[in-house]
């Protein structure tokens, strides 16, 4: 973990809701894709919890969704604003577990972090396939991000007003796959569990304190024990989940 | 050079900058940050007999100016923490530390004190009686004097080390509570523990809170912890740790002149890890300013 003052270079509009912040600073405690960010925001106690979506050396990508007060905040900060941000916080995916053809899949907000791993797991050569939910056509966001990456892309709406109408398990049989790897709320990520028997890594969500390990706020029941989701998570694997 | 020394019943602290229970954990986050040896000592989380998962999440909902926290006393048990988390803290801290130990029977109370008892890196021994006491038909033993002071009696008849009793603030009048503590031989007193608090999620229209209340903490109660440690200070002759909502120098010595003769940051460390660190070097400069040379003196000052 590390704190460090970013500046902001852009903080756009992507869907009616979504958001894409890039930022500038020191990103070199970001170590693998499926960690978070803690930002602090001015007249706010908490930090906000954020998934990072990409970085490079000095910059970092938030897609961020705009669901309370502190993220409408944070929709509405200028570029070359300051942020204070601890970085290099979760576990993050692990790549090196998954065979030759991992398939990502995400739901709305747990769509940002897979973008990272599709990256990495593609300079591994491995073949990748992404399938990306959505409540309606209008709430799609990086679906050209991710066709330009050179993945397998598959999209379904609730709606079916995008790809094929349905939930991100209706697609599933539209891939071929030997690994998941899979970010978004838990009704999907349980529904996933339930109808695919691949091995995989799944990366929940909770209520933070902290975000460091020092609050046991975010703790959950594993079949090894208690883990803290924004320490020994936010991945946990398949066979550990207790739901 | 300013002298930020304290003394909690024999207990020499470099300084009175001491981390709170539950905003700590056993040190290792922190210690990866910075030398956390600056401390004057740090109060581990707090303990029970058996090990603990505590409550249902979620169990963190924000506040203005604080939070509220139904973490439920997660732990891994006094055993293992014996076993596994003093050893691995030895490695990071070389100073006494503060166990901090819970209960839900009088029975526990004592068994993790004996225990806790013959540890050599532990230097006092902070009881929190803000859990459910099952002999009490489910109140918390700190909010009568009686149960409270029962609690205390029991603590030390088994130990020699001091043993500071931890309260709760969602009481009548913390001072009756304070001086029961006191005349059953209590060596110091904590305070204040989280106050009883909730919020609705409006989108919901139900508690955030899985359990529905939980702990308010952070800046926004500084000033009602103060008020207590002032009013426990002129209702006891021993030494007070004041906390709730302490977040910068300026606040610790606030805190001081109230009464306490050490002080404690909880949330803040939640918030922005380095705080306790911060509020250590901030303290020399601060004195300076308000031309205090000696930390102790100050002890209980505004009354």
């Amino acid at each position: 973990m590390k704190q460090g003052l970013f500046t902001i270079l852009e903080n756009r509009k992507l869907t009616r809701d979504i958001y894409r912040m890039v930022l500038e600073g020191d990103t070199s405690e970001i170590k693998v894709p499926g960690q978070f960010v803690n930002i602090a925001l001015n007249g706010f106690y908490l930090r906000r919890p954020i998934s990072v979506c990409d970085w490079k050396s000095g910059e970092l990508v938030l897609l961020y969704k705009v669901v309370g007060r502190g993220t409408a905040f944070m929709a509405a900060l200028p570029p070359g604003a300051q942020l204070d941000l601890l970085t290099g916080l979760g576990n993050g995916f692990d790549m090196n577990k998954c065979g030759s053809a991992p398939v990502l899949i995400g739901g709305g907000v747990g769509i940002p972090p897979l973008y990272a791993l599709a990256k990495g797991l593609l300079a591994r050569g491995k073949r990748v396939s992404v399938i990306l939910g959505f409540n309606s056509e209008e709430d799609a966001f990086y679906l050209q991000a991710f066709e330009t990456l050179g993945v397998q892309l598959a999209v379904t709406s609730v709606d079916g007003s995008l790809g094929v109408q349905g939930l991100v398990t209706d697609a599933l049989r539209l891939i071929s796959a030997d690994y998941l790897y899979t970010c978004g709320p838990e009704p999907m990520l349980r529904a996933l569990y339930e109808n695919t028997e691949l091995p995989g890594q799944f990366s929940f969500e909770e209520r933070m304190g902290c975000g460091f390990g020092a609050c046991m706020g975010c703790s959950c029941e594993t079949k090894y024990g208690s883990k803290r989701i924004c320490k020994e998570g936010p991945v946990l694997e398949r066979e550990e989940i207790l739901w | 050079m300013v002298n930020t020394k304290v003394t909690l019943s024999g207990l020499r602290l470099d300084n009175p900058v001491i981390p709170a229970s539950g905003t700590f954990g056993f040190g290792y986050e922190f210690a990866e940050l910075y030398d956390i040896n600056i401390l004057g000592s740090f109060s581990f989380k707090g303990t029970t007999a058996a090990p603990r998962f505590g409550n249902p999440t979620p169990r963190i909902a924000e506040c203005t100016g604080g939070m509220i926290n139904s973490v439920g006393l997660q732990n891994p048990g006094i055993d293992a923490v014996i076993a596994h988390e003093l050893p691995k803290l030895k490695a990071c801290f070389h100073k006494p530390v503060i166990a901090n130990i819970s209960g839900f029977s009088l029975e526990e109370y004592v068994h993790c004190c004996e225990k806790i008892d013959r540890e050599e890196q532990v230097g006092l021994i902070e009881v929190n009686v803000s859990c459910p006491n099952v002999h009490n038909g489910g109140m918390a033993f700190g909010t009568c004097p009686e149960s409270a002071a029962e609690v205390t009696r029991a603590v030390k008849a088994v130990t020699k080390k001091p043993v500071y009793i931890k309260l709760s603030p969602n009481v009548t009048d913390i001072a009756e509570i304070a001086r029961a503590c006191e005349e059953a031989g209590a060596d110091g007193i904590s305070l204040i523990n989280t106050l009883l608090g909730m919020r609705i999620d409006l989108k919901t229209r139900k508690p955030v809170i899985a359990n529905k209340m939980g702990g308010f903490s952070g800046s926004a109660i500084f000033p009602v912890a103060l008020r207590m440690v002032y009013q426990v200070y002129e209702a006891v002759r021993i030494p007070i740790i004041g906390m709730g909502g302490v977040s910068a120098a300026e606040d610790v010595v606030e805190m001081m002149l109230a009464g306490a003769t050490a002080v404690q940051i909880g949330a803040a460390n939640l918030i922005n890890p380095y705080a306790s660190k911060e509020i250590i070097e901030q303290l020399p400069r601060v004195m300076e300013r308000m031309g205090i040379k000696n930390l102790e003196e100050i002890i209980g000052g505004a009354h």
